[in-house]
């Protein structure tokens, strides 16, 4: 215990390329790559096949066999591959793969569990095509589609640790080279750190998430967590 | 001019790479025994981390039913085990338990833990107070109401919750290969470290898959026959 905070006092791990503050800056910068793509490539995809009811199973199963694909593999994978190679960008590509799958399917699920009773009365009211999925549809999906992008971020948050297993940046260092080492301070605090910024990702994004839930959601949004 | 070309650099000895293909079938047929193995260890390391979770989830979903004011910390606390990725909690976890397969077990249970804790605290606030009261009415004892009507009712949500935990832990027992338990993950490695070997890394990998596809049939398939009620 002592020891770990002799580590973690030390003004030499505060420093550097293998300081705590490049360490941290790195994760979050893989992270962030990884998500950006992320969310470009899957929300898109997700409402326009919502908005159009079509591709329901395809959206559904790669949520489903998403899940089930180890994300060390594929990053190991794209480690091993000449033109990716080993580094960062294997990291950022792993990470990508893993969180398109709950960003699709929570984006098309966000749009078809629009109340048939509100997209009814737009309906009626003459709303239609782009303007029912701008004005109906996707501020009454940001709830469910919040919620993915939140889980996903933390999980990519977390998972980018793996990132200096294939050599690459980011507090997962630490880890990587307590275990090379047998250096159980270096470990623990690897580990701490890398918590610590899963934990702190999660609670900064379920305050943004409350911000950014219209009004008249919140209530719903509740009820849907607890069913999920 | 290209055949010359072929032929006077094979003639001056320069080294092709030698291949290293992506899918191999001669892979596979050469390596059953390695596969085997790695695949019960990797089913072993999955039920033991489910079954570990759900041996503290349950009887914990309980305890907070009963005392209410537990719920939102016990809730929170598995929120924070879910969020710690795995990777930081078998490093913690080294140091106390070393070169040994409970290192992954627990890391992926405490992982696990939260799934199945708020399928089974939801699952039984779901069951309709009607039905509680009528087994009350018809005599029940309040453990034979736990068992033959609550639980039954809530498994559903609870299964759900099994399936979705075992799912994600085959994948991240994977990450084990770093303490030498790995299942899978630990041929995936090795094939990392084997000079990018690539026909055992995506061998590996798409068996965790097939894996993680066949447990989640098989979840299925027990749910059905567990609640037959809810095919009506």
């Amino acid at each position: 215990m002592g020891a770990l905070v002799d580590w973690f006092t030390d003004p030499a791990n505060w420093t550097g390329p293998n300081g705590i503050p490049t360490r941290f800056l790195e994760q979050i910068q893989i992270s962030l790559i990884a998500m950006v793509v992320a969310l470009v490539i899957a929300i898109p995809i997700g409402v326009i096949l919502g908005h159009k009811n079509k591709g329901g199973f395809l959206a559904l199963s790669v949520g489903n066999i998403g899940r089930a694909v180890p994300t060390f593999g594929v990053l190991m994978i794209f480690a091993a591959w000449a033109p990716v190679g080993v580094g960062n960008l294997a990291a950022i590509l792993a990470l990508i793969v893993f969180a398109i799958p709950p960003l699709l399917t929570n984006a098309y699920i966000g749009i078809r569990q629009v109340d048939e009773e509100v997209s009814g009365a737009a309906r009626g009211m003459g709303f239609a095509g782009m303007l029912m999925l701008r004005k109906v549809e996707l501020p009454n999906a940001v709830p469910l589609i919040s919620a993915g992008v939140r889980t996903a971020t933390v999980q990519v948050v977390a998972t980018a640790s793996l990132a200096a297993i294939v050599g690459g940046g980011g507090l997962g260092a630490y880890v990587v080279e307590g275990f090379a080492t047998q250096d159980n301070v270096l470990l623990v605090a690897g580990a701490i750190l890398t918590a610590v910024l899963a934990v702190g990702t999660e609670l900064l994004l379920a305050f943004a998430q409350r911000l950014a839930t219209p009004k008249g959601l919140r209530l719903r949004e509740q009820a849907f967590e607890a069913a999920s | 001019m290209p055949l010359f070309g072929a032929a006077l650099s094979a003639a001056d000895g320069v080294i092709t790479p030698a291949p290293n293909p992506w899918f191999s079938w001669s892979y596979v047929t050469s390596h059953t025994t390695q596969l085997f193995i790695a695949g019960r260890e990797h089913l072993l390391l999955t039920i033991a981390s489910v079954a570990l979770a759900m041996i503290i989830a349950i009887p914990l979903a309980l305890l907070v039913r009963r005392v209410r004011l537990l719920e939102a910390p016990v809730l929170a606390l598995g929120g924070v085990l879910y969020t710690i990725p795995s990777l930081a909690l078998i490093s913690v976890l080294w140091p106390i338990f070393g070169l040994s397969p409970w290192t992954v077990i627990i890391a992926l249970a405490l992982y696990a833990l939260l799934v199945v804790l708020r399928n089974t605290v939801v699952g039984l606030k779901g069951v309709p107070q009607d039905a509680v009261d009528a087994a009350r009415g018809m005599g029940y004892s309040k453990v034979a109401i736990l068992t033959k009507v609550e639980f039954p009712l809530a498994m559903p949500t609870i299964l759900a919750g099994v399936r979705i935990a075992t799912v994600s832990t085959v994948g991240l027992v994977t990450i084990g290969a770093l303490v030498g338990y790995g299942g899978f993950g630990s041929l995936i490695y090795s094939g990392f470290l084997q000079n990018f070997w690539h026909a055992q890394i995506m061998t590996a990998t798409i068996a965790c898959v097939v894996l993680a596809i066949l447990l989640e049939g098989l979840l299925q398939i027990l749910e059905r026959v567990l609640t037959p009620w809810t095919r009506a």
